[in-house]
């Protein structure tokens, strides 16, 4: 005995297929209305501003090592005119002790040479002074001996001799 | 976690025993009932001379299980819900509290030439002879008989016996044209039965969980996802972009409410149907609307179809006229139908099976018990079958999943093809 009268799993019924079709339009027309399509176009919204926000890093990045390139080409730079104002400052110095102590040298030249020439003139001046004083006292001694020696004729007579001899010999 | 598992398995154990229990408690309080009744000592029956044999049917509770019904019935509790049907005598609009439904269903009043058998309204053949209004029947006036059709056919019809008297009734027309054995009958039952409540529910939780999901991203624009919102995002992506996107190309975005309508609607169908206690709703596993769904599937995907799709059906490029005319082009054609079809039977096919193989476990309890005369062997099956049933639920769980994103991607790639801008390649 079947209990559940002619009943068949394959038969369509007709209040079902109504509702469903009623049912199944509002929900999909409603919900792609106020829901699905709301959705989607947030998902995109928000994928366009991920996307976006994705670039915008990746320019700031790009930004930001540009940036620190620069800085070091800039610190390298500096660095570098740094070295070269160090050099040069360097060689300036050395430039002007070389100098200066050439210049000292020089200087040092001039006046050793200064000093010996005033040696040798006041050297000179001596001599002379020397010469004469000495010239002097020899006139003196001779005229002091002269003076004592040619107190007699003939003696004056052997002077006068001696000294034409000298003057021979010479 | 152990722990709680098995306490809840201990809870379900007991609770499918208690249902049993229910069952064999209903049938020994007939007994009773007949003995100071009219009848003799097996079954119910009545004056007309009708017994019911007091055997547990396993397919009339699958079928039963499965089938539409004019009262939402929920354990031993039926809610009743609006009948409106159409007859030669008019629109007929009223509750199916009416009819007083017994623990099966089976209504004990008719009311305007309506009676309700099995949870199904039906109407009495002879309506201009039986009164109109309200009119109390009693117990176990409802059954089936079967009866020679004119065309020499045996069918199986509902019969009321009514004051000594029977009285054929006929069951609600069907959309077969009469080729499954329902046809035109009398009247039109245009109800909001079970299943058309339980769309209406499914619809307005979905309404409510989707629209509040859209708002929140009004709500919380420029911030994460969050509870709901995340959870019916990543099901929401999942589709459009492992669905929407590859199989219909650029021009996603005109189909994905569709698509989405589709998914979720079965999805909350399948799922609303597998919640334990709550009447078990059969909608996606009922014909009617898979129906209903490849037809729509079939109207997008067609009146989409673009020059190329129909040249392809009618006058396939690349082969010889007479392969195209007695071969291709019939193959294609029939293609159109049997997609939707296709479609159709598989979501039909899977969540109904679903259905019929739990309830038939459960029957096992009452198959093997011998419907309360072997207690020990009852308990042991209800142990068992607990066990196969926890199984099924969780298979039936991932099934659920798996029709509803089945249809989902095979109407994508129906339509994907009808709109496909084709690039012709030599190998066709």
């Amino acid at each position: 005995m079947i209990y559940l009268a002619d009943f068949s799993v394959l038969r369509p019924e007709y209040g079902l297929l109504l509702w469903s079709t009623i049912i199944f339009i509002l929900f999909w027309v409603i919900m792609g209305r106020y829901a699905f399509k709301p959705i989607k176009d947030a998902l995109k919204k928000r994928e366009g501003d991920i996307q976006d926000a994705l670039d915008e890093a990746k320019n700031a990045r790009q930004e930001m090592s540009d940036l620190k390139a620069q800085n070091e080409q800039i610190l390298a730079e500096a660095r570098e005119e740094r070295s070269k104002i160090l050099k040069e400052a360097k060689e300036m110095k050395d430039s002007m002790i070389k100098e200066a102590k050439e210049k000292a040298k020089d200087e040092a030249q001039k006046i050793v040479t200064n000093a010996k020439n005033e040696i040798e003139n006041q050297k000179q001046a001596a001599l002379i002074d020397l010469k004469n004083q000495s010239g002097m006292m020899a006139l003196e001694i001779a005229e002091k001996i002269i003076k004592k020696q040619l107190s007699g004729d003939s003696e004056q007579e052997k002077f006068a001799n001696s000294l034409i001899d000298d003057i021979k010999l010479n | 976690m152990r722990k709680l598992s098995l306490s809840f398995l201990c809870i379900i154990c007991i609770s499918v025993f208690a249902f049993s229990q229910a069952h064999q408690d209903d049938h020994g309080h007939d007994d009773h009932a007949e003995q100071t009744g009219h009848t003799d000592d097996h079954g119910h029956g009545n004056e007309c001379g009708y017994v019911e044999a007091d055997v547990f049917n396993p397919q009339k509770v699958a079928f039963h299980h499965i089938s539409d019904q004019n009262i939402y019935s929920i354990g031993p509790f039926s809610f009743p819900l609006p009948c409106i049907l159409k007859s030669d005598t008019g629109l007929d609009m009223f509750s199916s509290g009416k009819f007083k439904a017994d623990y099966h269903g089976t209504g004990e009043y008719a009311y305007n030439d309506y009676v309700l058998f099995e949870g199904s309204v039906r109407r009495i053949v002879k309506a201009d002879e039986f009164p109109d209004g309200l009119v109390e029947l009693g117990k176990y006036k409802l059954y089936v008989r079967e009866i020679e059709m004119d065309n020499g056919k045996k069918k199986d019809i509902v019969h009321l016996c009514y004051k000594g008297e029977e009285w054929l009734c006929d069951s609600k027309s069907y959309a077969d044209a009469g080729f499954l054995g329902g046809g035109t009958t009398s009247f039109y039952d245009f109800s909001i039965t079970k299943n058309v409540m339980t769309m209406i529910l499914v619809f307005l939780f979905l309404g409510w969980a989707l629209i509040g999901t859209a708002n929140a991203y009004k709500k919380r624009e420029g911030m994460a996802p969050k509870g709901m919102q995340g959870f019916m995002e990543s099901i929401f992506v999942f589709i459009q972009d492992e669905v929407a996107k590859p199989f219909l190309g650029p021009k996603w975005e005109k189909y994905i409410s569709l698509l989405m309508a589709l998914f979720f609607f079965i999805l909350g169908l399948n799922l609303f149907g597998q919640i334990p206690f709550l009447g078990g709703s059969n909608v996606t596993g009922n014909i009617s609307f898979t129906l209903i769904i490849a037809v729509i599937a079939f109207l997008v995907t067609n009146i989409s179809g673009n020059k190329h799709y129909w040249e392809h059906v009618a006058w396939m490029p690349g082969i010889p006229a007479p392969l195209k005319i007695f071969i291709i082009t019939p193959v294609e054609i029939m293609g159109l139908f049997i997609k939707p079809l296709t479609l159709m039977l598989r979501l039909f096919g899977n969540i109904a099976a679903g259905h019929m193989v739990i309830i038939i476990f459960v029957g096992l309890i009452f198959i093997f018990g011998q419907n309360g005369a072997n207690p020990v062997a009852g308990w042991g099956t209800a142990v068992g079958s607990t066990i196969l049933t926890l199984f099924m639920m969780a298979i039936e769980l991932l099934v659920a999943f798996i029709q509803a994103f089945v249809f989902t991607i095979l109407t994508a790639s129906y339509i994907g093809t009808a709109i496909e801008d084709h690039h012709h390649e030599e190998a066709h």
